[in-house]
């Protein structure tokens, strides 16, 4: 199994890929850590006539945290993300979710911006990105746009990127006082892909926000009142709303299960640890 | 900045176990074949090609990870180890040495990768409990183990590097 033969640019500044992604258009490829993308072209799913390598543009590797939101640079990997010593204070759901991407050989080289690229349905970052209502910079060589990360994921594998762009960081809102939140997934293995993952973030109000991944095609939420009383016909409704399907890994009715009572769980979890 | 096309024959240049290499590869070359079919350092093993069985685990800067899934370009400039780096001559490494006495590999097919991840870990937590030792191992797929003797075997090397007692 080897790739198909492409163009290789190693950019090393930022207008550098941005021509080369303007002069490449529908075959440019971004490569970033290439933890997805390296599979496809070696089993031939993807055959881009050109990649250009993002990694070494130096501005793209930064982590800024400023006023309420943390921006994540397009070349930072995600153990760089995993190793930043203000994530538990300022991300603790990416925190909790960050150890189920993968194993932690792939996330020495995936990046936090690629996983959002890839927008695989069952992949943890693009879920965190939603439950937090965070957003996606996007830049081609003629502006630069930022876009709510949930009008960003479109469809499996498919976003709002057009030819000629790439995101340049992610940003998610930072943690505030009195807020609770929870990560909780069931997969094969761990390091597998997620069957279903749940992320929950709880506010002081008592309100509370559940997203699922590995369901629908991108991640759903839905928005809880503080009074909980009939949570579970919430729950079940949800579950029935994602319209889950039979594969490989688990029917669509283990699916909906998991989404009632992981669901469940992880909600009471966030809205007990807020502080 | 460096571009290439397609059929170019380009070098790239990195250190491997320490002594500055180059090779001269087209951009679609996997660091694994570059390493293999190139330099002839054979200890890196391919098994899936997709980053799911670790064979191929190499460390890039102190860090495992797949060298399948690394274009050999983009390991310009890079700090790569292979399990050739471990043993000095003859003189095996404390995990290489655990690993043979508890019979921790079989067909050996798995080893190199497990042996580049555990260096790893251990020159970055040399007192890794066995549940990091077994989240690590998580990246690895062994068909012949069992795995049992290769946990059986890292515990007794972090034990050794650590000095303390030496059965876990
Ligand atoms: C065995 C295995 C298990 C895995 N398990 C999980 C898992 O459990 N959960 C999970 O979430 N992921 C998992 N992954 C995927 C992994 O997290 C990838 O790192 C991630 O999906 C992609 O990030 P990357 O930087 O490697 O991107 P790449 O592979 O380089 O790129 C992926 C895609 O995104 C595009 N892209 C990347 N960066 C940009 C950018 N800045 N702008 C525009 N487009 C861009 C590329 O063009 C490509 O289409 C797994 C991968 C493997 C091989
Ligand atoms: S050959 Fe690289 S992970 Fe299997
Ligand atoms: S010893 Fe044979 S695969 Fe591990």
């Amino acid at each position: 199994m080897k790739p198909a033969p492409f163009d290789y640019v190693a950019a090393t500044e930022m207008s550098e890929a941005l021509d080369a992604l303007h002069q490449g258009g529908t075959e440019a490829r971004v490569i970033a850590g290439g933890q997805s993308l390296v599979p496809m072209l070696n089993m031939r799913l993807a055959r881009p006539a050109m990649l250009v390598d993002i990694t070494r543009i130096p501005e793209l590797s930064r982590i800024e945290a400023k006023g309420d939101q943390v921006t994540i640079g397009a070349a930072v990997r995600q153990s760089a993300l995993e190793r930043w010593p203000d994530l538990a204070d300022r991300l603790p759901l990416v925190r909790a979710a960050l150890p189920w991407v993968g194993h932690a050989q792939l996330r020495n080289r995936g990046t936090v911006c690629g996983s959002v690229a890839h927008a695989d349905p069952s992949a943890e970052l693009p879920l965190c990105l939603i439950a937090l209502g965070g957003n996606v910079t996007l830049r081609s060589r003629r502006k630069t746009r930022t876009v709510a990360a949930r009008d960003f994921f479109q469809g499996m594998m498919s976003t709002d990127l057009a030819p000629g762009e790439m995101i340049v960081s992610v940003a998610f809102p930072a943690r505030k006082d009195g807020t609770g939140f929870a990560f909780r997934e069931v997969a094969r293995r761990h390091g597998d892909f997620a069957i279903v993952a749940c992320a929950a973030t709880a506010r002081p109000d008592g309100t509370a926000t559940l997203a699922v991944g590995g369901v629908a095609d991108t991640p759903a939420t839905l928005d809880l009142p503080a009074d909980m009383a009939d949570l579970d016909d919430r729950l079940n409704e949800f579950a029935w709303h994602l319209q889950a399907r039979d594969d490989l890994h688990a029917t669509a009715r283990y699916r909906r299960d998991l989404v009632r009572r992981l669901g469940h769980t992880t909600l009471k979890e966030a809205l007990s640890c807020r502080d | 900045m460096p571009r290439l096309t397609k059929d170019d024959v380009q070098p790239v240049g990195f250190k491997l176990n320490g002594r500055p290499v180059v090779v001269r590869v087209t951009p679609r070359t996997l660091l694994t074949d570059a390493l293999r079919h190139e330099i002839g350092a054979t200890g890196t093993h391919v098994g899936c090609e997709h980053g799911v069985c670790g064979a191929c685990t190499v460390q890039v800067d102190g860090e495992p990870a797949r060298a399948c899934l690394m274009l050999a370009h983009q390991a310009d400039g890079c700090d790569i180890r292979t399990v050739e780096g471990l043993a000095q001559g003859d003189a095996l490494t404390p995990l290489q040495e655990a690993f043979r006495a508890h019979f921790a590999l079989q067909c050996g097919f798995c080893t190199a990768g497990i042996l580049m991840t555990l260096d790893a870990l251990f020159s970055r937590q040399p007192d890794a409990d066995e549940d990091a030792i077994r989240e690590a191992l998580s990246g690895h797929l062994c068909r012949c183990t069992g795995y049992a003797p290769i946990v059986q075997a890292a515990l007794t090397a972090r034990n050794r590097i650590k000095g303390g007692p030496i059965d876990a």
